[in-house]
């Protein structure tokens, strides 16, 4: 058993589980139906995504895994999201922004696995690709329209901004199960995404006539199993009825 | 226009609607239609939004990555439902703006069984069954109804339903196959959702006003009463598969009838909920109302932006 292809695709198939799961909690409370069902649509292609990594997991744990027992009845130190995922949905500038921030990144690093040697994951990338391509496009639309509507909406989408950005930087740390991944050609150096990152990034944000907060310090330990206090309060939820109910089918 | 003009207008309505002819948007309809189309669909609309919450509310807590898809899945379809229905009851010359507010006040209604809280994930596979199935009793009549946009959106709604109620029985059956605490759980949620199901077909027909109105304008092709039986004969053969009780003690097979009979429905707990106080009717509303007092920065600036955008393009034509 590869232990560090593993703890790789933990690396990216988390985010999108603690993201698809975060936005599943907005679920018929949105601002309008409209945004109601758009990010619903999001939450759905991540948690659709999901079940193709943990699928692949459960294939490489053998031993009776499937991508349940993956996806819900690990401990919370085993889990590998970023810290950006898991944050709180304050506000739909908070929902839009986590959003924005994590799309321009998940984009960058999907375009790189699809050259990954690694068959299945170069598959999950490509089939993926389309789908964080649409959901880049919806926040970004949405930063530029929060940004450049009214006062009130610059504000409050520019606070969120400035509260979100110390998450950014986790996105480009490196594990050592990263490196190991590189090594094989499997894994993406995501190193080499942060330059354009931050460029595109900002470029939308100056579009939106909003400010690219020049923050020195950031927060890290995600990737680590290391999380924030909302963590164990999403697992809570995830892993309720498999943790009360456990060996069952559903 | 003098009032024997209007009555001619009127006949000749109530013939098109007899010959099967379908109503459209811009044509000449008596007033009273108008406003009872308005009410009937925009309910509707309601129902399908307000629908969304007590099954909202389980999708953090889904107990298979597979059965999260499919809840979000299916909630994505009601609120699109409610879109359809909204748009629909526009065509009638009212905005959704007025239609929300409606509802907000509580001036407008939905339908009372979202007003049961959703307390186990039993109860995803029941609400799937019975509610989208009573639903599906109601609306599979509506098909034919004489407003064209109500029609057509009934056609596509119905579909996407009967593919819910289908996904809410499978729930169900994969718990009655399970462990003994599942199947406990499978039939704690009938016990519930049973009789909560038989009120969504209405007061009995004695007790229900305007029929005769909305049988002519095909409103109404099969009486409360008539809907209500249609589904229990459904559905007992459906529990039975399933090896659940439905809670009633006089429900039974009458060969004469061809029907099943079954008991009495409290009314007292009909009305109590249709009045606005059953179990969840205060915090819809407030869930509702909370999402839209949230939302109105967003959409304000939405709106705001889209303007801007127009009036670059205006000095960009210019
Ligand atoms: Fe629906
Ligand atoms: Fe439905």
């Amino acid at each position: 058993m590869n232990n560090n292809l593993i703890q790789y695709i933990y690396g990216i198939a988390d985010n999108s589980l603690i993201l698809g799961q975060r936005l599943g909690e907005l679920c018929g409370h949105g601002p309008s139906i409209e945004t109601d069902i758009a990010l619903t649509n999001i939450s759905l292609d991540l948690l659709g995504q999901t079940r193709s990594y943990f699928q692949y997991v459960a294939k490489l744990q053998g031993n009776g895994a499937n991508e349940d027992t993956v996806a819900f009845l690990r401990l919370e130190r085993e889990y590998k999201n970023v810290l950006l995922v898991e944050q709180p949905n304050t506000d739909f500038g908070y929902s839009i922004t986590r959003q924005f921030l994590f799309d321009v990144f998940h984009l960058a690093l999907l375009e790189e696995l699809q050259k990954s040697k690694d068959e299945m994951l170069a598959a999950i990338a490509k089939k993926s690709i389309k789908e964080v391509l649409y959901h880049t496009r919806f926040s970004s639309d949405w930063i530029k329209r929060l940004g450049d509507g009214t006062e009130e909406s610059h504000n409050r989408i520019q606070t969120a901004i400035n509260d979100l950005w110390i998450f950014t930087d986790e996105l480009f740390h490196q594990t050592d199960a990263d490196k190991a991944m590189i090594a094989e050609g499997i894994g993406v150096d995501v190193t080499l995404l942060k330059i354009n990152y931050y460029k595109k990034v900002s470029s939308i944000l100056e579009e939106a006539t909003l400010q690219t907060p020049s923050i020195e310090y950031f927060q890290k330990g995600g990737k680590q199993g290391v999380h924030s206090e909302h963590m164990g309060f999403i697992l809570t939820e995830l892993q309720y009825m498999q943790r009360t109910y456990p060996n069952m089918t559903w | 226009m003098s009032e024997k003009e209007v009555k001619s207008l009127e006949e000749i309505f109530e013939a098109r609607i007899a010959r099967d002819e379908k109503i459209e948007p811009k044509e000449w309809m008596p007033e009273k239609y108008r406003k009872t189309h308005i009410r009937q669909i925009s309910q509707h609309a309601h129902s399908e939004v307000v629908g969304m919450l007590p099954e909202g509310n389980w999708i953090t807590r889904a107990p298979s990555l597979r059965r999260k898809v499919a809840l979000l899945a299916k909630i994505q379809d009601e609120g699109g439902h409610g879109l359809y229905l909204y748009s629909a009851a526009e065509t009638l010359g009212i905005s959704r703006d007025e239609l929300i507010e409606q509802l907000h006040s509580g001036e407008a209604k939905y339908s009372s069984i979202f007003n049961y809280p959703a307390v186990t994930w039993a109860d995803m596979g029941t609400v799937g069954w019975l509610v989208d199935g009573a639903a599906i009793m109601n609306q599979v009549a509506l098909m034919g109804t004489s407003y064209g946009p109500y029609a057509r959106a009934m056609v596509r709604i119905c579909k996407e339903e009967s593919f819910h109620q289908r996904q809410g029985y499978e729930i169900l059956l994969t718990l009655c196959n399970g462990t003994p605490e599942q199947k406990e759980m499978a039939q704690d949620s009938i016990n519930r959702w049973w009789w909560p199901s038989l009120m969504m077909f209405g007061p009995r027909d004695a007790d229900s006003p305007n029929t005769e109105q909305s049988v002519k304008w095909k409103l109404k092709r099969k009486t409360n009463d008539e809907l209500r039986q249609a589904f229990v004969d459904q559905t007992v053969p459906q529990a039975n598969i399933l090896g659940l009780t439905i809670p009633d003690s006089k429900l039974k097979w009458n060969e004469e009838r061809k029907h099943y009979d079954f008991g009495d429905i409290d009314w007292n707990e009909f009305w109590q909920v249709v009045k606005g106080h059953g179990p969840c009717n205060k915090q819809r509303i407030d869930a509702r109302v909370k999402a839209h007092k949230d939302g109105k920065w967003v959409r304000d600036a939405a709106m705001a932006f889209a303007e801007k955008q127009e009036n670059k393009e205006v000095k960009l034509a210019i």
